[in-house]
């Protein structure tokens, strides 16, 4: 008895330690990207990267503003675009579609959301960027990488918000057909207000794959560092920023870089943030 | 009772949920039509066997086949003990306590953060720090990291599945914990880490962006894990950005990409389905 007490001991010194090792991932990130963009952070402080006018790393122009609005553009068009699409096929799976229709749309968009991006890139380049090209010359623009952002994160929106729907007691359903209310204004104004915080955090999520998307937004926008004045310009992004330069910046630049991805992190934090503040209101009723 | 202009919207609303549907149907047969028209001429079996020549335009996919192959395998092999460990901890041992709720939250950020950033991480810690280099064995710890989260999810929703009663039954029976948990938990809790193993792998198949300054661009057969190894997803991308006239190739390799992940991902849903745990997929 006494031994195996000793084993269960032993078991979960051995497990608190791979927990540790798996919780400090993240710190680890943290602490490299801290480390590594120090020298840049230490010499010019973080203000440059919003103040200067230009991204020119090597001499000493740290402009960030042009590629961070690339970011938010492609990130708020998209989520614009896909919440309305993600939400109402969700929906149509809920209490439109025919059971088995439903489940092959579901189906469908469950193999969406695990396609690569380099596929979706390839896709937007090759079909996209030619079709808006020829009705907007150059092509490779802000709305071919809103529109393929836009495929890319609706799986994630549609089905958080098919789970959040799913959860809606079905006596709010029932008591709103008994009253004779219409299938849409039942949705629209009992179903939906029910399911708020789970749509919300679908959005949520939906946003953060958009703001770390790289490859497919890389392939389709132009890359032209310049802050875009129509959704025909040519854009890039902080993700497309690193992709592009890391392989030879050194020094300051490559310091820099890393600079851009604590930005990054430090907007998926913000969001898994607000996710977690969203679900805790859930519980809380 | 419904006045006219309600039921005037009702049916508006019905056209509109259709038509989403439709829209979303017409798009994704569109992205798989287009690769699969494209890519099929490229596709034969010695295509699976032999080496690209001309940068890509020609030749096959072997050397870029092994090299998934064996970042997959690291990668895996790296996660697998690491994610079942803390599953287990979490599930069974930490409770809802402060060191679990910490743990928790730091891996819903590793699920949050862009593959660029584990890309920029990779290359700091693993090629540069550890000294490994741009090679195999880079971009598989690099996907490890990644991977974890979706992993460790779905071993912990598989081990909460195991029926309360085990635990209770083990416990009246004086059997030790560890025990308890090698004979009755972990084999119940296989489905769920299964499901978690396949979509992390399906995660690990699809990544670019974190292997691109890790395991880097060399397109020859790796002589070990130290070499440098291009995946298949960095093929693609080399060949339709950087090598005029490799669209054939991108789309026949992109076309081999997806072959792969439908067949991770359909025995994922297909083992999710088989047992109950729809809610693993969507948690």
């Amino acid at each position: 008895m006494s031994r195996s007490s000793r084993n269960d001991a032993l078991l979960v010194l051995a497990l608190r330690a791979a927990a540790c090792v798996a919780g400090a991932i993240t710190l680890l990130i943290g602490a490299f990207l801290v480390l590594e963009s120090w020298p840049v952070l230490r010499e010019v402080g973080l203000g440059p990267f919003f103040h200067d006018d230009a991204w020119h790393p090597s001499d000493g122009l740290y402009g960030l503003t042009p590629m961070l609005s690339g970011t938010l553009l492609a990130t708020a068009g998209s989520v614009l675009l896909a919440t309305p699409l993600g939400v109402l096929s969700a929906v149509f799976c809920q209490y439109y579609a025919p059971p088995r229709v439903a489940g092959v749309h579901r189906r469908l968009i469950e193999l969406l959301a695990g396609i690569p991006s380099v596929v979706y890139g390839l896709w937007g380049l090759t079909v996209l960027v030619p079709l808006i090209g020829a009705l907007h010359p150059p092509g490779p623009s802000l709305l071919a990488g809103i529109l393929v952002l836009s495929i890319m994160i609706l799986p994630t929106i549609a089905l958080s918000a098919d789970a959040a729907l799913a959860s809606v007691p079905a006596d709010y359903w029932r008591g709103a057909a008994a009253l004779g209310i219409s299938r849409w204004s039942t949705i629209r104004h009992v179903v939906f207000p029910a399911a708020r915080s789970g749509l919300f955090t679908g959005v949520i999520l939906g946003t953060g794959r958009a703001i770390g998307e790289t490859m497919a937004i890389l392939m389709v926008c132009g890359n032209q560092i310049r802050t875009p004045r129509s959704l025909f310009d040519s854009v890039r992004t902080l993700t497309a920023n690193i992709a592009l330069e890391m392989a030879y910046a050194m020094g300051s630049h490559r310091s820099a870089l890393f600079v851009s991805g604590l930005v990054l992190l430090g907007m998926i934090v913000l969001l898994v943030s607000a996710a977690e503040w969203i679900g805790r209101g859930r519980m809380h009723g | 009772m419904a006045s006219d202009s309600a039921r005037a919207a009702d049916r508006i609303a019905t056209v509109a949920m259709w038509s989403v549907a439709l829209l979303v149907t017409a798009v994704f047969l569109w992205l798989l039509g287009d690769i699969a028209w494209h890519g099929l001429g490229r596709i034969s079996w010695e295509v699976l066997f032999t080496a690209p020549r001309n940068a890509g335009r020609e030749g096959g996919l072997a050397p870029i086949l092994v090299s998934t192959f064996l970042i997959l395998l690291v990668c895996m092999l790296a996660s697998l003990p690491l994610g079942v460990a803390t599953a287990v901890l979490l599930a069974e041992f930490a409770g809802e306590g402060r060191f679990a709720r910490l743990v928790r939250r730091s891996l819903d950020v590793l699920a949050g953060v862009p593959s660029i950033v584990f890309g920029l991480f990779g290359n700091a810690f693993f090629s540069k720090t550890l000294g490994l280099g741009f090679s195999i064995l880079s971009g598989g710890l690099t996907l490890a990291c990644m991977v974890l989260p979706i992993l460790i999810r779905a071993t912990e929703e598989g081990l909460r599945s195991a029926p309360r009663e085990y635990r209770l039954g083990a416990a009246a029976l004086g059997i030790s914990r560890t025990s308890a948990l090698v004979h009755l938990l972990l084999p119940a809790a296989v489905p769920g880490l299964m499901v978690g193993f396949v979509l992390g792998l399906g995660r690990a198949i699809a990544e670019t962006a974190a292997l691109i300054f890790t395991s880097g661009y060399v397109d020859r057969m790796p002589a070990s894990l130290l070499d440098s190894g291009r995946a298949l997803t960095v093929h693609i991308y080399d060949l339709s950005m950087n090598v005029p006239g490799g669209d054939r190739s991108a789309h026949g390799a992109a076309l081999v990409l997806i072959v792969l992940l439908l067949a991770v991902n359909s025995s994922a849903w297909t083992i999710a389905r088989r047992w109950q745990g729809r809610s693993l997929l969507h948690a």
